[in-house]
């Protein structure tokens, strides 16, 4: 048994309170230590990837007891993936914030992203339902911690919303378990997708509800219409490199889903049916045009951020919810581009903001590092909208060429297209005042210019825009890889097997462990 | 005993999601504790009600009690306890700081008319 599959939640387990207990007043040991962390996991996931790139599925067995009885963490193609890539934004997040001193804004930064980024890891790696209900306890505390990083009024009660949305979020969750537990006896996700299939016609009632319990969770979660309202005031209020890394957060709950529903409840399954077609892609397609209407409407940079990812979670749920092998691809593609794409503007917005006297989308002077800026918010800008030639254009080219075989194809087409439009308007009519007409404006007399943002702030940005552009060049191999993934996640017979025929300790005979 | 315990659960949720739609942030961390109570009880009850079982092997012991829920149970209360205090203290820095406990967003200034710094950085 490897234990290599452990290593990503343990290595920031370890890190952060090694950075709390020795390093409390250091911020420069703070930063290596953090540093050096995500680099290691950044090696990690990579391995990890390669590992399950063949189709493998790896099973860790904690402490060696045999699932159900014991807690696993699994790997496949999905699960390493979303792996490596929370650990490399998390590398290009941390530059920026020990680039632009945001991470000595306020107390224990550091530890609170290692922490992060365990629940995050543990969330995409565990097998079991209830630990995945622990992991996102884990990534929801340090979050709460890092949203209301450095302080202030506003962000203050942008945090207690969040927190307290997502403290229902999380009693909803407990519900949906204890309804599954009531009706199988089970929680591990493998042996609950053989014992669902068992259930007969007439008993599905409790099965039913858990099933939508647990859709509204994730759904929470992915920030789907109308569950998305805690996102807006949240991710615009929180320090930019946090929104940033946030990114990841809501492709949380579309990994869940995706695994949830491709596992346990396939499409296929008569006791969920409907749930997909006649429920999550309309709303999905909701979000979608709220998402891009919201970018045309916002009147701050950093509100308009939040709704482009608003609208790019809806572009990804819609894919999902075609539930057929070439949505869940070209889904998982777009859920690389958007992660990266919305991650990028988050930090540009805060570039902007470190010129400007605030994020209001109105005549302001000239801002201090201007022409730089402004091509890296084109580009950032051409990425989300999904023009060519970037990424966003080639994921929306794949999720309406998967819309084919739905039966809401015309709907599909037309929201995604015209949301497009709308977004493309928005985000021409934000890069035109911020960057354009503050040429018109003079500026005060004895006004005091503001200082260039780091070079290393534009370093982390400018990566996230190289990934986005080796996301393009690479879309095929990508996409390829995305579909064998599809694939995999279709057939979860070899990742039920693996999981629920590993003997654990009690079945092998004495000595032999 | 089954109609106790499910009118229980029923009453706690009930009273927990009206004092949550007070959007005021006292009654909403009530009725959040609220809430929570209702699916501690109901994890409990997941695992099936039995009175006085025992929960572990023993030698002429026929009815046994479920104890996967009472482990779920256990991790539960202490996670929505570190939480409630968590968005105790959150709220109640949010409230000191802006004199003001509304849950909801209140209407902005308009950014043309009265710009106001949004981002605080003390």
């Amino acid at each position: 048994m490897t234990h290599w599959i452990v290593l990503p939640i343990i290595l920031p387990a370890l890190v952060a309170p090694f950075i709390v207990l020795a390093a409390r007043y250091h911020i420069g040991i703070q930063r290596v230590l953090s540093l050096a962390g995500v680099l290691a996991l950044v090696a990690v996931a990579c391995g990890l990837a390669l590992q399950a790139a063949d189709g493998t599925v790896t099973l860790y067995q904690m402490g060696d007891w045999a699932a159900p009885f014991g807690i696993v963490l699994v790997t496949d193609r999905l699960s390493t993936l979303m792996v490596l890539l929370t650990a490399v934004l998390a590398l290009f997040v941390l530059l920026y914030a020990v680039g632009s001193g945001w991470d000595n804004r306020g107390r224990h930064f550091h530890a609170l992203f290692q922490f992060q980024l365990m629940g995050i890891m543990g969330a995409f790696l565990t097998g079991d339902l209830f630990n995945l209900f622990v992991f996102f306890e884990v990534l929801l505390i340090a979050s709460y911690g890092l949203m209301i990083h450095a302080g202030g009024n506003a962000r203050l009660r942008a945090g207690v919303q969040y927190v307290l949305f997502n403290l229902v979020g999380s009693t909803l969750f407990l519900f949906a378990l204890g309804s599954i537990y009531a009706e199988t006896g089970t929680l591990n996700m493998a042996d609950l997708a053989n014992r669902v299939t068992l259930i007969g016609p007439e008993a599905t009632v409790g099965i039913r509800v858990a099933a939508v319990l647990l859709l509204l969770v994730f759904a929470i979660k992915a920030a789907v219409v109308p569950l998305h309202f805690w996102l807006p005031s949240s991710y615009a209020e929180a320090p930019a490199p946090v929104a940033a890394l946030f990114a990841i957060m809501t492709k949380v709950g579309a990994y869940a889903i995706i695994r949830v529903y491709t596992m346990i409840f396939p499409p296929d399954l008569e006791v969920t049916s409907g749930l997909h077609d006649l429920w999550l892609l309309p709303a999905a397609l909701v979000s979608l045009a709220i998402g891009m209407v919201g970018v045309l409407a916002a009147k701050k940079l950093d509100r308009l951020v939040a709704f482009s990812v608003i609208g790019s979670m809806g572009m990804v749920m819609v894919s999902i919810s075609l539930f057929t092998p070439e949505g869940i691809a070209a889904a998982l593609y777009y859920i690389v581009h958007s992660t990266l794409a919305g991650a990028t503007l988050f930090l540009i917005s805060d570039l902007v903001r470190s010129g400007r006297a605030d994020l209001a989308l109105t005549k302001q002077p000239v801002m201090a590092g201007n022409a730089l800026t402004a091509a890296l918010f084109f580009v950032g800008a051409i990425a989300m909208a999904g023009l060519p030639p970037l990424s966003g254009f080639l994921g929306k080219l794949l999720v309406l060429d998967a819309g084919f075989d739905s039966d809401l194809v015309v709907w599909i087409w037309v929201v995604v297209l015209s949301s497009s439009l709308i977004s493309i308007l928005g985000f021409a009519r934000a890069g035109s005042i911020l960057f354009w007409k503050a040429h018109s404006v003079t500026p005060e007399e004895g006004a005091a210019p503001l200082p260039r943002p780091a070079p290393l702030s534009y370093v982390a940005v400018g990566g996230l825009i190289t990934l986005l552009a080796a996301h393009t060049v690479f879309a095929g191999h990508v996409h390829g890889y995305t579909s064998t993934m599809a694939a995999q996640l279709f057939a979860p017979t070899p990742y039920i097997e693996t999981v629920v025929d590993t003997p654990g300790k009690l079945s092998k005979p004495k000595g032999e462990y | 005993m089954e109609l106790l315990v499910a009118s229980a659960i029923g009453v706690l949720t009930a009273g927990g999601i009206y004092l949550m739609l007070r959007l005021r942030t006292f009654p909403v961390i009530l009725g959040i504790s609220l809430l929570t109570y209702a699916v501690n009880v109901f994890l409990f009850a997941s695992g099936r009600l039995t009175i006085g079982a025992s929960p572990i092997l023993q030698d002429g012991v026929e009815t046994y009690a479920d104890p996967l829920p009472q482990a779920l149970v256990l991790t539960a209360i202490v996670i929505s306890f570190g939480m409630t205090a968590v968005v105790v203290m959150i709220s109640l820095g949010a409230f000191l700081g802006s004199d003001d406990d509304h849950v909801d967003d209140q209407p902005e200034p308009d950014p043309e008319t009265g710009p106001e710094r949004a981002e605080g950085t003390s």
